[in-house]
């Protein structure tokens, strides 16, 4: 049995312990905002927060969750206005919006650790985040005005 | 669908670009020609006012607007509705949107083609000009005054002179017993009275997005749902020679597997074939996947190498081919023997790679299916179901999730075929689920293509004959097996409409053999044409000596509507009338002319690997302009930071996203040209996933895209598509500025610039 929280909420998994979280998340708890985008961690769509840090979930098996914090998009903010996601919605960043819970998770964990990054910190901590409908300008303006709002 | 043997040229039109008869038709139609009961009634359906199959208004002044083309990230959902409610004059904020099933009701559903606000503009206006005018009658009968004397605002129906007013939810009971207003019966606002078209507008799902609620194809789940990992027979056709499951079965949530029929030729949007394995869990599926052993019979199509195709391909568009245009008489002006220029570009296969890959949930009981897929065309989920089950179309019902991209992969539905076969055999509920290495490896792909220019110069360098010559496996292919040669709307997209003012051009077209599904992706043929077209006019005006755009001005003339016909094409115009839409030369040099004064072009002069290329191209109807300027390093690594788009797309209904729709068609282009290859090696894809087909990052993206409109009161055109193919041709020329190399080959990766 592997303990550990998500979103707050104490969950335990018993089963095959390999089987990345992001799966766990999906078809057990229904939390669908992580996204299955190419399951080799090369995209960044299933990106959440292990104990404060972006992680992504497809590459992270249940056996290494032992005792840790875990935080899915719908856990970012209890009403949804987290600075990144007021950032993401004021600057209309989502195209088709399957990449973005990921893309936001990255972007908040970034500002965690790096309040007001900088261009290249933004390209070097986004990079591995794809988006296909190619928003990543107004992803890189919203980084910005969120790290403000922040400051 | 499988009823498709003759494949004509108008037959397909029908399918692919609809926009015929049938749209112009359902614009308008008064509620009393839907005898039959809908499927799934919508809560517009249900309203208490519902003068429009897309529109209902409650008594407590709710507007439900459906939205019956999907959403796959160009805000169409929003865009039409803003369409409605501002013909209605509703408060926005009391909008609530549905997205519509399947259903012939709604009129064309193919969300491809940049055509939605198109063909439906009118319709949407005229669904909301219907409530308004019936809100309006129910008010001024109240009110014993004429209904000339009372206008709307903003959810209200107000008597000017009385200063009375009514909000519309009270007028509702009333206005219901109204007949509904024929189409020409209603008064359209004038452009000075819109609120809503032409304002930034946020899109309607925007919240959910950021907080993870919104609901893609992978986020449905059905009571007593079973998942399924389908592996593909790895050549197109092949079909399972062998099969051992028993590892597969041997892994703990896997219940059986399931051998799939391979289609029958044509593939159109029939599954692949090969075996599905049926387990609880998601994860269960794809490890049990992992463990089956199975040998494949074959087809033909194992011989597909790309280096040798690609060969082939070149040889094929260097030798004379179908005439598609003719103008004036190129073989008599080459034969003078002046100065002649003469290239051949080349452009390989691509993969739409849409971040959600193709997924489906279908329930078939009782001789009746219900399929839950993020599609781009429910219709054809309708078709593609009914025909692989054998059962009626009416008994399919189709709900369209959010696309978590689509690009025009999820114009098929092969995958929602999928989950139909399986729901029959296993009675209950199943999830498909591709994976990415599916998604990459069993594409409807963006064809590969070759193009060959040539033209004889004047002594300014002006084009005095142009040859031009492509030659791709076609989409024809996927309709009529051993296609060879296009439809001719595959020709229209870039070939035959060459704007430039020359005495003579010919168009022609050369076969080339498919050996995989091959379909329609992002501005599909439009993409390579242009490429080579404007980067061949650049050419010219590079070996003239003369500014790029200052040569292509010249190069359209004085700008007119081009006269097709008479050149002997019979031209698709994206199945828009000619008279209505045309093509205007003049509105491609305002473009161009305004990406020069906005871009800074001209300003800074090339060289030592920086430089700025434009190019212009007129696609769905829609004139873009782009300038892409780039730094291009020692090492000959390409940095953009920075592309102007210049759009004419008519009257802008969301300006936010069409500007969002011109950044992402650029960063698609960009990523496109310099990564974008999709290669086989004994008829199978060589690429996986994301780290061999590479798509563009934030960190090698463009920087900073500029949007810019040209004012227009034109009809409004297509936005989705038009802003990637003058991106690679600008890019092109853009790297010649800066290093004096030629680009003729994409993907960049394929060369040295440095």
């Amino acid at each position: 049995m592997v303990n550990f929280t998500v979103n707050g909420r104490a969950q335990g998994f018993e089963g095959d312990e390999e089987m990345p979280l992001l799966w766990f998340l999906r078809d057990d708890l229904r939390l669908t905002g992580t996204r299955f985008g190419c399951g080799a961690g090369l995209c960044g769509a299933c990106t959440v927060h292990i104990d404060g840090v972006a992680v992504r979930s497809c590459q992270t098996p249940l056996r290494t969750l032992q005792s840790k914090r875990v935080v899915t998009i719908e856990g970012l903010s209890p009403d949804g206005r987290h600075p990144v996601q007021r950032a993401w919605v004021s600057h209309d960043v989502a195209q088709c919006g399957y990449c973005q819970a990921g893309q936001i998770m990255q972007a908040a964990s970034l500002l965690t650790r790096t309040p007001s990054p900088s261009d290249q910190d933004i390209d070097r901590a986004m990079a591995g985040n794809i988006c296909r409908c190619g928003t990543y300008q107004r992803i890189r303006a919203a980084i910005k005005d969120a790290a403000k709002e922040r400051a | 669908m499988n009823t498709i043997e003759n494949v004509s040229r108008r037959h397909f039109l029908e399918g692919v670009f609809t926009a015929g008869a049938f749209v112009l038709a359902s614009r308008v139609v008064p509620r009393s020609v839907w005898a039959q009961t809908p499927a799934v009634r919508t809560n517009a359906d249900m309203a208490a006012l519902n003068p429009s199959v897309y529109l209902g208004i409650q008594p407590d002044g709710t507007v439900f607007i459906v939205t019956h083309r999907s959403e796959m990230g160009t805000g169409i959902r929003t865009s039409l509705p803003m369409v409605a409610a501002d013909e209605l004059d509703a408060d926005w904020k009391r909008v609530r949107i549905e997205q519509g099933i399947g259903d012939t009701r709604y009129g064309d559903q193919n969300t491809d083609g940049s055509r939605s606000i198109r063909d439906f503009y009118e319709a949407f206006r005229q669904a909301g000009a219907s409530a308004r005018a019936m809100l309006v009658s129910a008010a001024a009968a109240q009110w014993n005054v004429p209904a000339s004397e009372c206008t709307t605002q903003n959810h209200e129906v107000v008597h000017q002179a009385s200063g009375r007013r009514l909000a519309y939810g009270a007028l509702v009971p009333a206005a219901a017993k109204l007949p509904v207003p024929k189409a020409g019966e209603v008064q359209f606002k004038p452009k000075s009275a819109w609120k809503l078209v032409g304002q930034e507008t946020s899109t309607y799902d925007q919240q959910d997005i950021v907080t993870g609620k919104a609901q893609f194809g992978l986020d449905v789940f059905r009571e007593g749902m079973v998942h399924a990992s389908i592996e593909h027979p790895p050549v197109l056709g092949g079909t399972v020679k062998s099969l051992n499951d028993k590892g597969a079965l041997a892994v703990k949530g896997v219940q059986q597997t399931v051998t799939l029929d391979t289609f029958k030729p044509p593939h159109l949007f029939q599954p692949l074939g090969g075996v599905a394995v049926i387990a609880s869990s998601t994860w269960a599926a794809m490890q049990g996947r992992k463990q089956l052993k199975i040998d494949w019979n074959d087809t033909p199509h194992g011989g597909f190498e790309s280096e040798a195709f690609k060969k082939q391909l070149i040889q094929t568009v260097n030798q004379p081919a179908k005439v598609a245009r003719n103008l004036g008489n190129v073989d008599a002006e080459f034969g003078k023997g002046g100065k002649v220029l003469e290239a051949t570009y080349y452009t390989p296969l691509a993969a739409h790679a849409s971040m959600e890959p193709p997924a489906a949930v279908a329930d078939v009981r009782d001789g009746k299916a219900t399929v839950w897929a993020p599609t781009q065309n429910p219709q054809a989920v309708q078709d593609a179901v009914s025909a692989v089950l054998g059962i009626d179309k009416k008994d399919v019902i189709c709900h369209v999730t959010l696309l978590g991209g689509a690009f025009g992969r999820k114009s098929k539905p092969d995958y929602a075929a999928e989950a139909a076969v399986l729901s029959k055999q296993l009675g209950k509920p199943v999830k498909v689920v591709w994976t990415r290495e599916d998604d990459i490896r069993f594409d409807y792909y963006h064809t590969t293509a070759a193009v060959y220019h040539k033209a004889s110069v004047d002594g300014r360098g002006r084009p005095t004959a142009w040859l031009h010559r492509s030659a791709f496996p076609p989409i024809a292919s996927t309709f009529a097996p051993g296609a060879r040669e296009p439809l001719g709307f595959e020709l229209d997209l870039g070939l035959v409409d060459l704007p430039y003012d020359v005495p003579n051009i010919r168009a022609e077209n050369g076969p080339a053999d498919a050996h995989v599904r091959i379909g329609w992706f992002r501005a599909v043929s439009n993409n390579f044409h242009a490429f080579a077209a404007h980067s061949f006019a650049d050419e010219m005006a590079k070996a003239a000596g003369r500014d790029s755009l200052e040569f292509l001005l010249d190069l359209l003339g004085p700008g007119k509507v081009l006269d097709l016909k008479s050149q002997g094409v019979d031209y698709s115009n994206y199945g828009a009338p000619y008279d209505k839409y045309p093509i205007d030369t003049r509105r491609l040099r305002r473009v161009l002319e305004v990406a020069g004064e906005r871009s800074g072009w001209g300003k800074r002069k090339p060289g030592n690997g920086w430089g700025m290329g434009i190019a212009a191209h007129r696609s769905f109807n829609t004139y873009v302009a782009s300038v892409v300027e780039v730094e291009v390093s020692a090492a000959g690594v390409v940095r953009v930071p920075r592309i102007d788009q210049v759009v004419d797309a008519g009257v802008i209904v969301n300006p936010d996203r069409v500007r969002s729709q011109m950044e992402g068609a650029a960063v698609m282009a960009v990523g496109l040209a310099r990564t974008g290859e999709i290669t086989a090696a004994g008829g199978r894809i060589r690429q996986s996933n994301f780290n061999d087909f590479r798509v563009a990052r934030m960190n090698d993206a463009p920087y900073q895209v500029n949007v810019h409109f040209v004012e227009s009161d034109a009809l409004p055109t297509g936005v989705g598509e038009p802003g990637l193919p003058p991106v690679l041709a600008a890019l092109g020329n853009a790297i010649h500025a800066a290093t004096g190399r030629r680009v003729r080959e994409l993907p960049l990766t394929s060369q040295k610039l440095s």
